[in-house]
Formats: structure tokens, C-alpha cells, sequence
């Protein structure tokens, strides 16, 4: 494996945004998720919780609300405006005003044909969802005080609102209020009680979470009350309502995902009542967003996380389906690294900034800095559009990066401590954005370092290798050579410098070596593929995020997720299902002789916890960024104050 | 050798009531509760134990009130015998022999003739493993059944109680294993497991305590050993099972009770604290702290109106369901040590121990029934572990008990050892022992013994304590100094000392002439007269650890035991070495009643127990291997009634009772064969025949009746309980017109209490006289003094009768005469009308 010097850089403020809001589409197995700068996620529960897409955010967005409808998504915001989504080009297909005030909630009937937003002003607005847009079609009758939660009996004809010290019904037809049901907090008259959550349930029962801390459960004909569950002494943000309308999860200020059943008290008999069982705590922040699948309790919030709780009385124990999942970093590399120069360029929303690396000379096991890592450019974005990505070369003189709108490229001239950064003028900008046969976005892009090849991966699992070199020639995009499709998506793409393979590791943690000269696979590849990944490799959770190359061994494969970075050695032999996978303590402690014997291909190295990125510089030293949790934690604000015994 | 065949060890007085969880009866009068060998019946209303359900031969491990007939109750026992009792008149109605020692028993209405048991899973007592066994229970008449049907419903479960539980409607059983929960459903022969981790990482400890379930919906209730409470639910799903954890006791949760609507769930634990969810609204609770003792059992009565918690200092709580504490049953506290010895107050004849911190407890052991707690230390005590504080090691009585001696010490460090010693006094008014001196730092050293002289004329003037400092002191009663000074107080009178040795033991003769005291090997005899040291005796090696004169007949013989396990006897006339024999003793004791010495001897593990004569070469009575462990109290008890039994091996036994304390802390004593006889003889009489419950106005009519029926019966009876009323005219006219002749109530009314009053006909000087008289009479005839204090006093006096009778008759005509006149002659009255 070798030894490496190591710059562990942990100075890269990188800081995810607080999940607003979220919404399920169960055809589609995807996820959208709604962050704190308007950015949308969107993951795919199918393939292992991927996340495959993401539409940048803009400073002016303030997402409150996502709804998906047929594969279409919804989003509406405190700027008064509904706005779906591209989800092939990843950006706003059009937005609509509806002219309430700010928007609370947005909720979409189960026919689909219409769409119900909750306003500032006290409306509730119905829009008709049209092939291509949606169009407004009329108001509800209008209350005293904003709606800020929605949700629809799933025949359609009625539908519940949330407001404040009360809950209404509406007749969808007509539009006229059936009843009222305050839900006032009796023993401190004079306070608000905000009904942040409700959920109208088939069989006439409307669910109801408010910031009194309490989970009600009314009947809607009569509008009594049926039952009350206090369950916090803070707020009850959200409510999720599980397909089969058995089990209600409730999100809370303290952290805690409560979840209530409808049991049967005696066995054998129908009379179902809503009893609190569970309570998840995975948060240390407001719960802000909750989805209940078929399997999993997934809740997101003020912490950033995103946790998928699998529910153990619906999936198999002790398999990888039922393992607790916390998603904390995006699945793509936000550090970029000029390999010959020694820079770090670190993408943040709205800017950019460019890091020297520092220094140290002398030996041993802990180097101590004798230079600094040093700032030298903090490269702001113009606009309120979010940055997509970005990139530095690897002689350090070029930066580039993209908004929604727009690519802008800067030339650096570094010269002893004097900096000069120019912008250069695109002069032709083919855009070209999927390939033929698919219209899903290319989220992957990968340069061989000679600047022959480029392969390109989108989002279907497609992995196309364009031949650059023709390019000068002609300008136009040469398609080399298509690889097979593999079922799961692409994480991370690179074609090797010397050998010229193509290396893909995919969202299953699958690994391909593919030769661009046979076009075909290496024969490495089949036989991984021929004895398979060690099982325990296959447990890991995080995908992997970049793949490098040692010049100096060309045998050594450089993989990193946020847990591990590990190395391949392609000329030793695959490790057995029953072998140990860690095993590099223990080959330190046997004979070498036998140490030949015991070694295999895979060398995982855990020293580091929550990656962000490693490269490997043209020195042979690694660059390893780092990003403690602590030190996101530390940024978060203070959760709310609970009592704990002892204390 | 004497045999011991019908000399048995027994728990009898002062046993645990909080072993097993009590039963409430229906109406929540009554409650019952396994106490050692009997199941004690107890009144809700007045604390008061009404009687014992005696019968089973060995500890009781189970009571439960009858399914099918809400007047009976089961016990069973480690005996091997489940017993059906009628609790209400204490009669045993059947016996079923099991055959294997039973450690629990479950009943359900819906299990008709089938109890549950636990036995041992193998016959070898010290089994681990334990399985649930249905019995199905013979129906036939006789006393003495064999159940013979067994079978197994579960296998390897926990022997304690409280681990298995029946669902509803006796559906299902549900029983915990440390951390399993198995559900057994009779109807479909299936049984379901749900599994928990031993520990997750938050520090959770995740072993079941207990258990219980819902009585009208399917929920289980489990405790853990955390303090989590988890409510399962959906459990005849393999998987879809579900539960919520509560989480308020921060230690172990030791019982959980629905309330029969299934409305409340109670929980206790170490807290003390008795703590009450409301079911489906479990953020609301109510709590009931300072309960006094961490909480060992919930019970509920059947109709929800009472709680009851057992404690672990052997009290049990009667709550009203309004979380309201309405009664306190308390037994011998017992804490993990006793650091006084037990003793006997001479005056209530109670047995006195430590009991609460700082307490002395006197108790009854004739009644099982703490007396009082007496304050020695009268210092706050503060519930923390860790503190240093005062603490009573020592307490004497004297001989008449008018005075008490107490020890209380506190060490903070070896070298500032706090002692006091004070002295109580009897007094009549209070009827309590008041403090009369204190004498702080009496000693330098820790005080090794504290001795009375036995003076029978009853005014004791003197204590002798001995130290570690090397002294011992003789105190004196004396009177004061100032002569403004309300009362007599104590102070150091002499003292004495051997050769520098540290004394270790005292003893005073019988007649309190001598004084001995154990210098290490030497005994110095003492007169306390003069203080002359009279003579000195000594076996070396080892030092003496027990001295004990002989009594009565023997109180010439001194007994030392010494640690280099030699038991020697001096003859004081001789001053010479009567006899030696090689034996452990660790605690020599000396019955006050009669010559009998007993010593605990330590074998090989376990006590032996020899009671001798010392001047007789032979035991009277030996016991091998008592129980296990070293004896180091023990007391013999005055009898009330003195036993007349004539077995060689059971004489020793029939001046005193002796108990002793294992050191496990179970208070155990020696049972006689025709005690016990007569026991269960006793306890297997009808009490009532009637069927019709006793109450005043019962007594009133019903008697009346019999009156009716056969007069001459009535006049045949020696002693009439209940005074007839003089006028039952009245109550005749008022329950035999129809109600719409009757006149109004009121009229009716003043007419019926008068008809109750004791007409008195003659002035007082009669009744004067008549006092005289029977206090004469009490001089002569000794043996009917409890009878007469029950009999009412004749209101028709023939007058002039006693007077012209009284010269001429002998003592049997006057004694003849008297008991005729103390008859009831009202029926005559009503013939003569």
C-alpha cells in the first residue's frame, strides 16, 4: 500500500443547509428534499438511496412545501410563488404567482387533477394541473388568519386545513367551510396554538399536529375530539401518514419522531384506535420534514440530516434494508484539486474559494506545519443563482465554474505572492446536455489526463467516452464508444492515465473496469464481477464519491466515501467472502511470508471519518479533507432546551 | 444424643409480609398476605390481623383469592401442597398435594378448576430451571387431595411471581425471561417470542422485571431493569408485534398493576415513589412519594378501591385509589444487619431491635405486630449512603424494665469515635421509655458490653459497661447534687480495670451478687458490693468471648466460651474447672425461666444448636445444622401459658420460646408437635355455622329467637355472652306489624333505644357492693378471671338473697350461688308478663 504524507485539511467551512420540507413519489421510489438556499435533492430510494439529482438553489427562494404529482414536481415558497421543476434540465420550468401572500403548503389531491396552496391571506387557492403548466381555478372560501397545513380526504371532495387555534374543512366542490374545530390550548388561553400538520385519513378522521405539543385525532363528520396525545412539550412540526393509513409519524421540536398505530385493542376485533408506539430519536434539532414509506420512517430537519429509519416489523432483521441510514453530505465532490500546483478549490453556494496547501519538511509520524495553508482567492458568484459545480485545472492557472444560467471561466496567474485572476470570454458554448435516446441529466464528467478522452455519465446509468482528440480537429463531439448500462447510477468515473481504462464505481457499490481500446471489459472486471465484492463491502452506505490514480503504480486504484478511503491493488488476488475485509492491522503483526499470502486487493484505510474528498497530489502526498460533524454541529443554532434527569 | 423428630424449625412472628404479593379481597376488606408459615389476614379498615391461616409446613409462596368464589382463597407453598381456604373464618377447606415444592400460583376465571403453578423443572432442589404447570383440580369432598394432572404449559421461565403474568379474559399467559417475552395462547396452542438486546448503547439495561397485561385489551406491560416501562402491543403478530416505552423510574421497575378497568397503570420501584399512568395518556401521571421503602409489589382489589405496595422494610401500604396513603401494615424491620442484640422488654415482653435508623422497634412477638418505635439517636436521618451517622449498637434492659441502656456511636474516623450512652426510664404515664441521662464519650473505646444486674425487688441502681480502653465502669443511680434538680440521674460509680487487658464481656449471678468480666483469657468475679476483685479464673488459650452464669438451681456454674473453641463451666464454690469441651460457640444464652442453657455452635458451615444444663453431663436437646452461617442473635422468650409436655426433648421448650436470627435476617423459632397439634386443630374448627353474617342486630334477633325456640336450653347455658334485652316486646311489635299499621318512625325509634337501655333499678351502693365483691371473688377463683370480664351484670338482682345467704353456706354454695346469679333472668320476666 505504501505510505503516504498526508495533508489533512479540515479548513473547508463546508456547512449543508437545514432540510425545509419533503415529499415522496412511491411510483418513482424518489425523494425530493427542500433545503434551507432553495435547493431541491432529489434521491432514489430504489438504488440505494442515491442522490442523483440536484437543482441548485437561489438566495431569493424559500421553499415551504414540495409536491409531487405524476412525476412532476411542485415546490412553493414564502415568495408567494409555485414553481415546477425541470427535472431533466435541473432548474425551474416555470413559476406561477398565486397571489396570496406568502405560500405555506402545497397538496395535491390523490386523482391529481388539482392542486390546493395555502395562503398568508387566509385562502385556500386551487389550481388545475394542465399537461404543461398549471392554471388557477378558484378560491375557497377565505378565513381570518393564514392556512399553513393542507391536506385532502383521498376521495377528493373534502379537504382540511391548519390554521391558527383551528382546523376547517372545506367542501372541495363547492368550496364553502364545513366545520370548525378549534383546537385552542385550554390551560393557557391567551397563547397561539399553530396547527402545523394535519392528515385527513379515508375513514373520516383527521389527524392534527400543533405547537401545543399534542397529536389530536378528530372525527370529521362530527368534529369531536377523539384523542389527544401530548407528546412534547414543544412543537409538533409535521405529520406522515403511512400508505395504508395504519401508522402516523410525528416529528417534534425536541428531535423525536413519534409514531402512532391504529391497533386493534382487542385482538380479532375492528374497533382500531390510535396508539402511541415508537419514538425515533435521530435528531438533535426541529424535525421539520417527515415521509413514512412502506418500510422506513425518513425525517429531516434543522440538523441537516437526512435519516431513513427502516421500520423493523416491515423489513427482514439484520439485513442491509433494516441498518439506520444518515445521509450528511451530498453524493458528489465539492472539492476540486489542481494535483500539480497544490491547490484546493472549494465549491460553496455562492462562492468559490481557492486554498494553498501548506508545507512541512520534516519526517516522522506527525508533520508539523511550517507553512500554512493560505487563502488566495474567495471568488464570489454575481446573481442570485447558487453555484452547480466547478472545477480548477491541474496546473492551477484555470477556474471554472456554472450556475444555472451561465459558465464563467477566470484565468489565475499565480506569480511570487502576486495574484491576477482575469475572466475570460467564452467564445462558443455548445451545450449539449444528454445524450441521444435519454433525456436525463449528465451528472458525471471525466477527462483523461492526456486530454484524449472524455467520458461522461448521466443519470439513467448511461457512460458515454467521447473522443477529445478529435476535437481540435473538427469541433465537433466524436463519440468514441457507449458502455454497457448497468442498473445502478454511476457515483464516480475515471479513465486510468497510463492503461487507459475506464474505471466506474456505481450507487451499489459495484466496481467496472472498462478498456477503451478493446472496448470491452478488463479481464479485472470480470473477475470481480465472476468471485464478487466482499459482503461487507457491499454494507457500506455512502457511495463513492472520487476515484484516482497513482502514476507511480499503476496497479493502484484510489477510492474514497465518507467513511473510508481505500486502494486497490489490481495485481493482487480479490479477497473471499469469508476472509477478513479490514485486515491491515492484522497483516502488521504476522511473518512477511505469510503476510503475502493473507494480503488481497483491497486496503482500506478508516483513519479518516466524514470525507469530503481525496486527492492524490503529482508529489505522491494526499490531500484528505475532512469535515468533522462537531464542527457542523457547532454551527447549528442551540436546540431546544429539555430537561434531562439529573440535570 | 437427643433426637429432635418433633422439635421443628419454623418462621413464626416477625417473617417477612412483603415475600409475596398480597391479595385484596373482593370488597377490599380483607387482605392477605404470605407471612412465613401463614397466610395472615389483615382488615384494610384497621390494620389489625384477624387471624392466621395456618397449616402449611413450609414458607409460603403464594396467595390468590378463588376465581370462582370470591370468599376463598389459595395458597400454596414450598411444601408441595396448594390449600383452599375460607379467609373470612380462617377454616381450611381442602388440601391438593402436588409433590414438588411450588414457587408461584395463577389463577383465571376462565380456567375453570385449573390452577398454574411453578415448580422446578427437575426434581433436585437446587434447580435454575422452573416451568409453568397447569393442575387440574380434583373436585371431590375430601379434606386431603392428591392433584395428580399436570401438565406443562411453559417451560424455563422465572421462578419469580411477578415475571408471569395472564392476559386478558385468561386468553393467553405471558411470562419474561431476562430478556425474552413469551406469549402462550391457550386457544390456539401457540406461543409467540419477542426478543429484546441485552443492552443498547445508550446504557440501557434491557432485562425484564416484571410484568402484566391489560384486563380488558390486549396490551402487555413490562418493567425493566432501567426503569423503562414498554406497553407491547399486536404480539400474536411474529412480526407486526409493537410496543411504546415509558420511562420515569431511573432504576429497576420492580411491579406493574393495571387497575381493573385497565384506566391506570401502577408502577414502583427503589424510588418509593408509587407512580400512576393514566393508560393511552401516559405523558399524565400522578405520583405518591416518600413511601418510606423502595417497592417490592403492587396489588390492586378486585373492585379498583384499594392499592396496596409492599416495602422492602417489611411494610405494606394500603392507598385508596385516589393515591391517598388510608393504612400502614408494618412487620419486623429488618435491615441487612443488626447491631444490637434482640432482647426482650420485661414489662410488654416485645422483642427489641434496631429498626429504622436510629430507632429502637419494639415488637410483638405474641401479637406479630410492631408495638413502637422508640427515638434513640433523635437525629434527622439523612437517606444517602456514604454519611457517617449515629447509629445504635447497644441496648440493655434491666430486670424489672424501668430502665433502658442504649450505645449509639458514630465513627468518622477510627480515632474520633463518638460514643453516647443513655439511659431511659420507664415511664407510667407516657407508658414509653423516657431519657433521663445522657453520658457522652462514657469510654474511649468502643463499648464491648453493657450489663443489668438481676435484682428482683426492682430497683435497679446499677450498669456495668466494659470498653476497648482497657475499663470497665460500674454506674451509679444517684441522687442530685443541686437539690433544685427534678430526679434521680446517673454517674460513674467505680472503676475497674485487670492488668491493662481489654475486656470483652460481663455477666452479673443470678442473685447479682457476682460480677464477671472477660479479660481477654482471664475472668475476674467481681463483688459489686465492695468492688473487691474476688477471684480469677482462666483457661488459656484464647480469649473469652461469652460469659453466662447459671440459673437457679445452677447458678453456681459460670459458662465462658472462648475463642479457641472451648465451652468451659467453673464451679464458683470450687473456683476450679468443672468440665471443658471443644465446640465453636459463637453466642451462649441463658433461659431466665429455668437452668437451660443454649449455644450456637459454628460446624463446618453451618450452626448446631446444644441446649444443656450446666450441671448435667448430657444435652437436652441438639440440633444439627440449623441453617447456614454463623448465629450471632438470638433470645429466649417468655411463654405466656407455660406447656405442660413431658417429651424429653421437648421440656427444654416449655418455659420459653427460642428464637434466633439467621444471617440471611429470618427470625426462626423451635415448634413443639403438640403445639402445632393444636394449632391446626384450632384452625380446622367452625367458627360460625350460620351462613348469615354476625352483625349486631343479628345477634340481637337471632339469640331472641333461640329464646323462643327452647328456653330451657337458654337456662342451661353456664355463661351468657350477650345481655338480653329486658323488653324484646318492642322489638317484636316493630318487625312483625305490617309497615302500614306501623306508627311513625320516629316514635318506633326512641321506643327501640329504650328498649336497649339497662334499666338501672337500684341505686349505686348495690353496685358498690357487687364490686367488692367481685374483686374477692377474683382472689379465689383465679382461672375464671378471663370469663368474668366478659360477663354482664345481671340487672334483676333478687334482692336479699345474697345478704340473708351469706353467713350460713360454705365456700362451694357461695361460688354456686354467685354463678346462678350472674344468669340472665330476663326470660323470666317474660314468662311472668
Amino acid at each position: 500500500m505504501g505510505e503516504f504524507v498526508v495533508h489533512r485539511v479540515r479548513f473547508f467551512d463546508y456547512m449543508p443547509s437545514a432540510i425545509r420540507a419533503m415529499a415522496f413519489n412511491g411510483s418513482t421510489q424518489r425523494l425530493a428534499v427542500a433545503r434551507g438556499d432553495g435547493a431541491v435533492e432529489i434521491f432514489n430510494f430504489a438504488d440505494n438511496y442515491f442522490q442523483e439529482k440536484v437543482i441548485p438553489g437561489r438566495s431569493d427562494r424559500a421553499i415551504e412545501a414540495l409536491c409531487w404529482v405524476r412525476g412532476r414536481l411542485f415546490s412553493a415558497g414564502l415568495s408567494g410563488e409555485i414553481i415546477e421543476y425541470d427535472l431533466e434540465k435541473l432548474r425551474p420550468r416555470y413559476s406561477v404567482e398565486a397571489y396570496g401572500g406568502p405560500i405555506w403548503t402545497i397538496s395535491s389531491n390523490s386523482q391529481e387533477t388539482l392542486l390546493g396552496v395555502g395562503c398568508e391571506d387566509g385562502t385556500v387557492k386551487m389550481f388545475e394541473i394542465l399537461e404543461e403548466r398549471i392554471q388557477f381555478q378558484r378560491n375557497l372560501d377565505r378565513q381570518k388568519g393564514r392556512i399553513i397545513s393542507l391536506s385532502w380526504h383521498p376521495s377528493g371532495a373534502q379537504i382540511a386545513a391548519g390554521m391558527i387555534d383551528m382546523i376547517r374543512i372545506f367542501d372541495a366542490e363547492t368550496g364553502k367551510s364545513t366545520l370548525k374545530r378549534s383546537s385552542q390550548n385550554r390551560t393557557a388561553p391567551k397563547t397561539h396554538v399553530v396547527v402545523w400538520s394535519v392528515a385527513f385519513l379515508s375513514n373520516d378522521t383527521v389527524i392534527s399536529g400543533d405547537s401545543a405539543g399534542k397529536v389530536q385525532i378528530w372525527d370529521a363528520v362530527t368534529g369531536t375530539l377523539i384523542r389527544n396525545h401530548l407528546i412534547t412539550k414543544w412543537d409538533v412540526l409535521g405529520l406522515a401518514v403511512s400508505q395504508d393509513e395504519s401508522s402516523v409519524i410525528a416529528g417534534t421540536s425536541e428531535g423525536t419522531v413519534v409514531q402512532f398505530q391504529a391497533l386493534a385493542s382487542t385482538m380479532g376485533q375492528e374497533n382500531n384506535q390510535w396508539v402511541r408506539t415508537r419514538t425515533f430519536k435521530n435528531h438533535t434539532h426541529d424535525v421539520r420534514a417527515l415521509v413514512h414509506t412502506d418500510t422506513a420512517v425518513v425525517s429531516g430537519g434543522m440538523d441537516t440530516q437526512l435519516v431513513v429509519r427502516p421500520l423493523l416489523d416491515k423489513v427482514e432483521k439484520n439485513t442491509q434494508e433494516s441498518a439506520l441510514r444518515k445521509i450528511l453530505f451530498p453524493h458528489k465532490s465539492l472539492v476540486c484539486c489542481a494535483r500539480k500546483a497544490g491547490l484546493l478549490l472549494f465549491q460553496f453556494p455562492d462562492h468559490l474559494e481557492l486554498w494553498r496547501l501548506g508545507e512541512s519538511r520534516q519526517a516522522g509520524d506527525r508533520l508539523p506545519v511550517m507553512k500554512n495553508p493560505e487563502k488566495l482567492i474567495q471568488l464570489q458568484n454575481k446573481g442570485e443563482d447558487h453555484i452547480c459545480c466547478s472545477a480548477v485545472s491541474p496546473c492551477g492557472s484555470w477556474v471554472a465554474f456554472s450556475t444555472v444560467s451561465s459558465v464563467r471561466l477566470y484565468k489565475l496567474q499565480l506569480s511570487n505572492g502576486n495574484i491576477s485572476i482575469k475572466k475570460m470570454l467564452l467564445r462558443a458554448f455548445s451545450a449539449f446536455l444528454s445524450f441521444p435516446g435519454s433525456s436525463q441529466p449528465i451528472h458525471l464528467l471525466s477527462a483523461s489526463e492526456n486530454g484524449n478522452w472524455l467520458a461522461a455519465a448521466n443519470t439513467d446509468g448511461q457512460i458515454h467516452v467521447f473522443n477529445l482528440h478529435k476535437l481540435k480537429v473538427s469541433s465537433y463531439l466524436f463519440l468514441h464508444c457507449t458502455l454497457p448500462v448497468y442498473s445502478s447510477c454511476p457515483t464516480a468515473i475515471a479513465i486510468h492515465p497510463t492503461t487507459g481504462h475506464l474505471l466506474s464505481a456505481h450507487a451499489d457499490q459495484q466496481i467496472f473496469e472498462f478498456s477503451l481500446k478493446l472496448k470491452e471489459y478488463t479481464a479485472w472486471s470480470r473477475s470481480l464481477q465472476r468471485e464478487g465484492l466482499h459482503p461487507l463491502w457491499l454494507q457500506r452506505d455512502t457511495p463513492i464519491t472520487h476515484i484516482a490514480f497513482n502514476r507511480n503504480k499503476p496497479a493502484h486504484v484510489f477510492l474514497h466515501d465518507a467513511f473510508m478511503f481505500c486502494i486497490i491493488d489490481q495485481s493482487l488476488p480479490l479477497p473471499q467472502a469469508r476472509k477478513k475485509l479490514y485486515n491491515q492491522m492484522d497483516l502488521k503483526t504476522i511473518s512477511p511470508q505469510k503476510r503475502m499470502q493473507e494480503s488481497h486487493a483491497f486496503k482500506i484505510c478508516k483513519m479518516f471519518q466524514h470525507l469530503l474528498s481525496i486527492h492524490l497530489l503529482d508529489d505522491s502526498s494526499l490531500v484528505v479533507v475532512e469535515r468533522p460533524l462537531a464542527d457542523i454541529v457547532s454551527q447549528l443554532p442551540p436546540p431546544v432546551r429539555q430537561k434531562k434527569f439529573a440535570t | 444424643m437427643v433426637e429432635h423428630g418433633d422439635v421443628r424449625v419454623v418462621h413464626k412472628g416477625g417473617s417477612k409480609i412483603n415475600f409475596r404479593e398480597p391479595a385484596l379481597s373482593t370488597d377490599s376488606r380483607f387482605l392477605l398476605c404470605a407471612s412465613g408459615e401463614s397466610v395472615k389476614v389483615f382488615s384494610t379498615a384497621t390494620e389489625e390481623c384477624l387471624h392466621a391461616l395456618q397449616g402449611h409446613t413450609d414458607l409460603i409462596t403464594g396467595v390468590l383469592l378463588r376465581p370462582s368464589n370470591h370468599l376463598q382463597a389459595y395458597s400454596c407453598s414450598l411444601d408441595g401442597t396448594v390449600r383452599l381456604w375460607d379467609f373470612t373464618d380462617g377454616i381450611l377447606i381442602r388440601t391438593y398435594s402436588i409433590g414438588y415444592p411450588i414457587y408461584g400460583i395463577y389463577a383465571s376465571a376462565k380456567h375453570e378448576g385449573v390452577i398454574f403453578i411453578i415448580t422446578p423443572m427437575h426434581t433436585d432442589t437446587n434447580s435454575e430451571l422452573f416451568q409453568l404447570v397447569a393442575v387440574h383440580l380434583p373436585q371431590c369432598g375430601e379434606q386431603l387431595v392428591e392433584a395428580k394432572e399436570l401438565s406443562a404449559v411453559l417451560s424455563n421461565i422465572s421462578s419469580n411471581p411477578a415475571a408471569s403474568a395472564f392476559g386478558r379474559e385468561g386468553q393467553y399467559i405471558v411470562s419474561a425471561k431476562p430478556l425474552q417475552l413469551e406469549v402462550y395462547f391457550f386457544k390456539k396452542h401457540k406461543s409467540y417470542s419477542f426478543f429484546l438486546k441485552k443492552d443498547n448503547q445508550k446504557g440501557g439495561k434491557n432485562t425484564f422485571t416484571c410484568i402484566t397485561c391489560h384486563p380488558t385489551e390486549d396490551c402487555i406491560a413490562s418493567g425493566h431493569e432501567d426503569g423503562k416501562i414498554r406497553l407491547w402491543r399486536n404480539f400474536n403478530h411474529r412480526k407486526e408485534y409493537t410496543y411504546s416505552t415509558l420511562h420515569w423510574h431511573h432504576s429497576a421497575v420492580s411491579s406493574l398493576r393495571f387497575t381493573p378497568e385497565g384506566t391506570n397503570l401502577l408502577s414502583g420501584g427503589v424510588e418509593s415513589v408509587l407512580v400512576q399512568w393514566r393508560y393511552n395518556q401516559e405523558s399524565q401521571r400522578d405520583f405518591l412519594p416518600r413511601l418510606g421503602g423502595a417497592i417490592t409489589h403492587i396489588s390492586v382489589s378486585p373492585d379498583g378501591a384499594l392499592f396496596c405496595t409492599s416495602h422492602s422494610d417489611n411494610k405494606i401500604t394500603i392507598i385508596q385509589s385516589c393515591v391517598k396513603v388510608s393504612a400502614v401494615i408494618q412487620g419486623l424491620v429488618k435491615g441487612d444487619r443488626i447491631r444490637t442484640d434482640l432482647m426482650i422488654e420485661p414489662r410488654s415482653k416485645a422483642l427489641v431491635l434496631n429498626g429504622k435508623p436510629g430507632h429502637l422497634q419494639f415488637y410483638s412477638l405474641q401479637r406479630d405486630k410492631l408495638l413502637y418505635n422508640l427515638d434513640i439517636v433523635q437525629q434527622e436521618y439523612i437517606h444517602e449512603s456514604g454519611l457517617e451517622q449515629f447509629e445504635v449498637v447497644m441496648a440493655a434492659f434491666d430486670a424489672s424494665g424501668s430502665w433502658l441502656a442504649t450505645v449509639e456511636e458514630r465513627k468518622q474516623k477510627a480515632p474520633e469515635l463518638e460514643l453516647n450512652l443513655k439511659l431511659w426510664a420507664f415511664d407510667d404515664q407516657k407508658q414509653s421509655f423516657v431519657l433521663n441521662t445522657t453520658i457522652s464519650a462514657p469510654h474511649e473505646g468502643r463499648i464491648t458490653a453493657l450489663c443489668f444486674p438481676h435484682v428482683s425487688d426492682g430497683q435497679t441502681t446499677m450498669l456495668v459497661s466494659t470498653s476497648r480502653d482497657g475499663h470497665f465502669k460500674a454506674w451509679q443511680l444517684a441522687a442530685p447534687a443541686h437539690t433544685e434538680d427534678e430526679g434521680p440521674s446517673w454517674s460513674c460509680d467505680f472503676l475497674g480495670a485487670y492488668h491493662s487487658l481489654v475486656p470483652e464481656c460481663c455477666c452479673f449471678s443470678a442473685d447479682s451478687s457476682l460480677l464477671a468480666v472477660g479479660f481477654q483469657e482471664v475472668v475476674t468475679v467481681w463483688t459489686p458490693a465492695s468492688w473487691e476483685l474476688l477471684t480469677t479464673l482462666s483457661q488459656p488459650p484464647g480469649a473469652v468471648r461469652d460469659l453466662c452464669f447459671g440459673r437457679l438451681s445452677c447458678s453456681k456454674y459460670l459458662l465462658g466460651a472462648t475463642t479457641s473453641r472451648l465451652l468451659c463451666c467453673w464451679n464458683l464454690l470450687t473456683c476450679s474447672l468443672e468440665w471443658v469441651t471443644s465446640m465453636d460457640v459463637s453466642l451462649l444464652l441463658a433461659d431466665p425461666l429455668s437452668e437451660n442453657m443454649a449455644a450456637f455452635c459454628f460446624e463446618a458451615g453451618s450452626t448446631d444448636l446444644f441446649v444443656f444444663k450446666p450441671g448435667e453431663p448430657r444435652p437436652l436437646f441438639s440440633h444439627k445444622a440449623l441453617c447456614s452461617g454463623r448465629v450471632t442473635h438470638a433470645v429466649f422468650v417468655p411463654r405466656e401459658v407455660m406447656l405442660e409436655s413431658c417429651d424429653e426433648a421437648s421440656q427444654w421448650l416449655n418455659c420459653s420460646h427460642l428464637y434466633f436470627l439467621t444471617q440471611s435476617m429470618d427470625l426462626l423459632t423451635f415448634i413443639t408437635k403438640a403445639e402445632e397439634d393444636k394449632l391446626t386443630a384450632s384452625s380446622k374448627q367452625l367458627v360460625v355455622s350460620d351462613d348469615v353474617a354476625m352483625t349486631p342486630f343479628h345477634l340481637l334477633l337471632g339469640k331472641h329467637r333461640d329464646q323462643l325456640e327452647n328456653p330451657q336450653a337458654e337456662s342451661r347455658l353456664s355463661v351468657e355472652p350477650i345481655r338480653q334485652p329486658s323488653s324484646s316486646a318492642g322489638i317484636n311489635e316493630l318487625l312483625q306489624m305490617p309497615a302500614h299499621v306501623l306508627p311513625s318512625a320516629s316514635f318506633l325509634c326512641s321506643m327501640f333505644v329504650q328498649s336497649l337501655l339497662i334499666s338501672v333499678n337500684k341505686p349505686s351502693e348495690q353496685n358498690k357492693e357487687k364490686e367488692e365483691e367481685m374483686e374477692s371473688e377474683k382472689e379465689e377463683e383465679d382461672s375464671d378471671g378471663e370469663m368474668e370480664s366478659r360477663i354482664s351484670r345481671p340487672e334483676h338482682m333478687p334482692s336479699g338473697e345474697s345478704g340473708c345467704a351469706a353467713p350460713a353456706l360454705t365456700k362451694e354454695e357461695v361460688r354456686e350461688l354467685r354463678r346462678l346469679k350472674k344468669l340472665d333472668h330476663s326470660w323470666m320476666k317474660g314468662l311472668l308478663d
